[in-house]
């Protein structure tokens, strides 16, 4: 079928939405789980919809170039009024619908927003609230009537409501047809079609602008490259204000035709996946370990016939899975063996998960372990990473199929140039590459280079085969006393893909050698020792406990292999490590409240332990003042040991380049 | 205000159990449209007087009026039929049966097609059922409990239960909903939550509802009049103004002068 080559010439959302209505009228177009039940629309019904819901924000006085806030879940409605303001010109601005009344109020304000689409009475009360702070918002239109019947309805509208008023103007009054769909073919490349914010971990939020030319072009590039077609499907339950969503969701399936389905809440999403059974998904990583987790327990809670054969076949998929998805030479013994386990186990298996039907997944955002990885891909999962970002419209590089390294996260995609600066920072450019910061040039001018590359302010590097590593945050990325790179984070993820291990806290900052401080997993770590018959009356006692320390010693010996095996980080192994006695925690300001460690802050609470890692003490005492869940403070004391690592030969440089 | 219309009256009711005395010569009415409450320390004989309203007890004296029929009393599916639901003080739903089920079950009263009719899912019954589930589907988006819609509701957390709890009374459109401690056990956010049904449910369907709590604060936020009842005895009954300061109360939940 056609792969967007029909719509080339196409360069607007709304101008795509209605060559599909023409192309393939009754492919479904959209799904929406409502009331228990699948209702769907077939891109004519979608087209039709979304020109009468267009035709009503004309007549609110939505105009072209003006700005629109979307806030809600991924429900047709706010998809729908993004599609309807880019048919008038007009440019939507997703706002997460979690965001705390203060932050939503920034974005508005920042934005200029004189309408707001929201999904219910939770966001028009947030919205009422803030409105002081948003003086130009106007109108407000709601999704979901529940508890608004008694509001003021002089400035409030229902989207359906609307869409009815669009519906009657469009079938009485021609002249207002054929001027709806002029508005539409004024849409051109370059017209901003979408500002998304960016959640800033550092200051206030950005808005990156994007074109309408440029989102399309890039979709195109993506949708070729995984020869995705309008048979495809996704369930949208990504955040309607993260470019994942607006690219992986929206704009692929602008571009391809395929349907998105719409969840019928955020609680019921992954049941939900289960009756869609895309074939197209993507995940964070933290998605994938706690489907494992949850498969894990269920298996050992099975009795020992099924454990037995889960057991067995998830080792034929270890062992001969991958190759056999990446379409390598595999004997005739294991092709059969990876058959029937096929039948037993690997398809009730992806069935029960939502996954039978996935031809291409990604997961990308952070790291992920490279067990956890290629189990989902042993189960012939077609799991690969990808690296992007908002500024980049999404994709900067991905994994092509049959070319999968755990560690890496692919070539540049096509049509993307990347560089990658002197200090080991990346810089890239894309065709659905930002045009710049809403309202703020200067931040604009420190991301893109004079060249027009764009920072990503992400340190890596490119392996023999072009595949590129990311390491950390460039500003993170420190040396050693030696001059050797230092990347703390790219340590830390190693040690984390151990289950026993919950936080590293890597430290060498101008220092010698590297050590780390580690927080073990209580349950995990909890589950060993009850096995082992190991006695502890508290997790300050089990993570002393030197069978702990034993085994965290071999857990520190594998990542240093690890570590030793790639030339630029083989100088960063970690000599001396220690357990800590309490767990990280954010509301002592060890974490931040999205769960990253905040390394200078640990560094100076826990100094005296820092010393003794570098002093060759064999113990130190720490005493720590502690907040509970209830707000009083308390002190713990412990004496923490020390240990030392094993560290693993370098590789020959020869051999390693 | 229009003067507001008797919806249930109780007169005169007194109930023992052999010797003890649960209730002595309470009267009090409920009026359409408003939530009442019923406090009282343990013992009081609250959870008693709703078995009487919904004709689970039977009084010894006194009468009860209903929609304007007096009757000396009524049996619970009578109650149940003429539009009186009730919730449990210990939730009481099938534990084995999913949400929707349970749900489903509410609507048993207003199911007409025959056993044989319904064991062949067909024609009439089929199209019967389909009507049946879509109120459920409104109750179940009403309470927000979509995603639990197949667990088997033994294993839900205690909060969550007494929400399909109140999904099944709900099942039966009452005119009158009875509700034996809808916050016991929950903890703040729930309680919340409950508030909002129950104020939802009072404004938007109109359902008129009698309430036993314990939640002073709930208590005192929620209803349009209370009734205090101790030892079977009613010792205040009008607005939680009026009430919350009427020396018997105090004294009957602090204990003095005893």
């Amino acid at each position: 079928m056609a792969q967007g080559s029909v719509t080339r010439e196409l360069d607007t959302f709304a101008k795509l939405l209605c060559e599909h209505a023409r192309l393939r009228p009754n492919r479904p177009a959209m799904r929406h789980k409502d009331l228990g039940i699948w209702r769907t629309w077939d891109w004519s019904e979608l087209a039709q919809t979304i020109r009468a819901y267009a035709a009503g924000l004309q007549q609110l006085g939505l105009e072209r170039g003006a700005t629109i806030a979307v806030i809600g879940a991924n429900r047709p409605a706010m998809y729908w009024t993004i599609l309807a303001a880019q048919w008038l010109g007009a440019i939507p601005v997703p706002v997460y619908a979690d965001a705390v009344a203060d932050e939503m109020a920034y974005v508005l304000d920042h934005a200029d927003v004189a309408f707001a689409a929201v999904q219910d009475q939770e966001q028009v009360d947030k919205l009422i609230s803030v409105q002081d702070r948003v003086p130009k918002l106007r109108t407000v239109l709601y999704d979901e009537p529940r508890g608004l019947r008694d509001y003021d309805h002089s400035r409030l509208h229902a989207i359906h409501d609307i869409i009815e008023q669009g519906r009657v103007r469009l079938a009485a009054d021609g002249s207002a047809a054929a001027a709806i769909d002029t508005e539409r073919d004024r849409g051109q490349a370059s017209d901003i079609s979408i500002i998304l914010y960016t959640s800033g971990t550092t200051g206030r939020s950005k808005g990156v602008l994007l074109t309408a030319g440029g989102s399309i072009a890039a979709a195109r590039d993506t949708v070729t490259f995984d020869k995705l077609t309008d048979r495809d499907e996704v369930l949208a339950y990504l955040p309607l204000a993260w470019v994942g969503d607006h690219y992986l969701n929206y704009a692929q399936s602008m571009v391809a035709g395929f349907c998105v389905a719409c969840p019928e809440s955020r609680e019921t999403a992954e049941a939900d996946t289960q009756e869609i059974g895309p074939s197209f998904y993507f995940a964070p990583p933290r998605v994938f370990e706690t489907l494992l987790t949850r498969i894990t327990i269920r298996m050992e809670d099975a009795g020992a016939l099924k454990r037995g054969m889960f057991n067995y076949f998830i080792g034929v998929a270890r062992r001969w899975g991958e190759k056999i998805l990446d379409g390598e030479k595999v004997p005739l013994g294991a092709r059969l063996g990876y058959s029937i386990g096929n039948l037993l186990v690997y398809a009730p298996l992806k069935n029960v998960l939502g996954f039978s039907r996935i031809r291409v997944a990604y997961t990308a955002g952070e790291a992920i372990g490279p067990d956890l990885f290629s189990f989902y891909r042993s189960l012939g999962l077609n799991l690969k990473q990808l690296y992007g970002q908002t500024e980049a419209f999404l994709y900067v590089t991905a994994q092509p199929d049959g070319q999968i390294r755990a560690g890496t996260v692919g070539p540049a995609t096509p049509n993307v140039e990347i560089r990658i600066a002197d200090d080991g920072e990346v810089l890239y450019r894309s065709p659905g590459q930002f045009v710049g910061y809403y309202k703020d040039a200067e931040r604009t001018a420190e991301t893109v280079t004079p060249e027009g590359y764009v920072k990503t302010g992400d340190a890596g590097f490119f392996d023999p085969d072009g595949h590129l590593t990311i390491i950390d945050r460039a500003k993170d990325v420190g040396k050693l006393s030696s001059g050797a790179l230092f990347a703390p984070k790219y340590i830390e993820n190693k040690l984390k893909f151990f289950p026993n291990i919950k936080e590293a806290v890597a430290f060498g900052q101008d220092r010698d050698f590297v050590t780390v401080m580690l927080n073990i997993d209580l349950t995990a770590v909890g589950n060993w020792a009850e096995r082992k018959n190991i006695a502890y009356g508290s997790y300050q006692e089990l993570a002393q406990r030197p069978e702990v320390y034993e085994m965290f010693t071999g857990h520190v010996a594998e990542v240093n292999r690890a570590l030793a095996a790639e030339p630029r980080m083989a100088a960063a192994q970690i000599k001396r490590f220690l357990i800590l006695h309490k767990e990280l925690d954010a509301d002592d300001g060890e974490m931040t409240r999205t769960q990253k460690v905040r390394r200078g802050f640990i560094a100076e609470r826990y100094k005296p332990l820092v010393d003794a890692l570098y002093n060759g003490s064999e113990a130190s005492d720490i005493s720590t003042e502690v907040t509970f869940e209830d707000g009083r403070k308390g002190i713990i004391s412990a004496r923490v040991r020390i240990a030392e690592a094993e560290v693993a030969q370098v590789a020959k440089l020869g051999v390693a380049a | 205000m229009n003067a507001p219309e008797t919806l249930l009256a109780v007169d005169g009711v007194s109930l023992s159990f052999g010797g003890v005395k649960a209730i002595t010569d309470v009267s009090f009415d409920i009026r359409k449209g408003e939530i009442r409450a019923i406090i009282g320390p343990n013992g009081a004989g609250k959870t008693s007087m709703l078995n009487v309203v919904n004709g689970f007890y039977h009084p010894q004296h006194g009468r009860i009026t209903y929609k304007g029929k007096t009757r000396p009393r009524m049996r619970p599916y009578q109650a149940a039929s003429q539009g009186i639901a009730r919730t449990f003080q210990n939730v009481a739903l099938f534990r084995g049966m999913s949400t929707l089920d349970n749900i489903m079950v509410g609507r048993t009263l207003k199911m007409h097609r025959g056993l044989l009719w319904q064991m062949l899912r067909y024609g009439p019954a089929m199209r019967e059922e389909i009507e049946h589930r879509r109120v459920v589907e409104d109750i179940i988006d009403f309470l927000q409990i979509e995603a639990i819609r197949k667990t088997p509701v033994g294993k839900l957390p205690y909060g969550l239960q007494k929400r399909v709890e109140l999904g099944r009374a709900l099942a039966m459109e009452p005119e009158l909903l009875l509700l034996d401690e809808p916050m016991a056990g929950m903890n703040i956010e729930e309680k919340e939550d409950m508030c909002r049904y129950i104020l939802d449910l009072n404004k938007h369907f109109g359902t008129t509802i009698a309430l036993i709590e314990h939640d002073m604060g709930v208590v005192m936020d929620l209803s349009d009049r209370v009734v205090v009842l101790e030892y079977g005895h009613k010792i205040a009954d009008g607005t939680p103004e009026v009430v919350k300061a009427d020396p018997k109360v105090i004294e009957a939940y602090l204990g003095v002068g005893h």
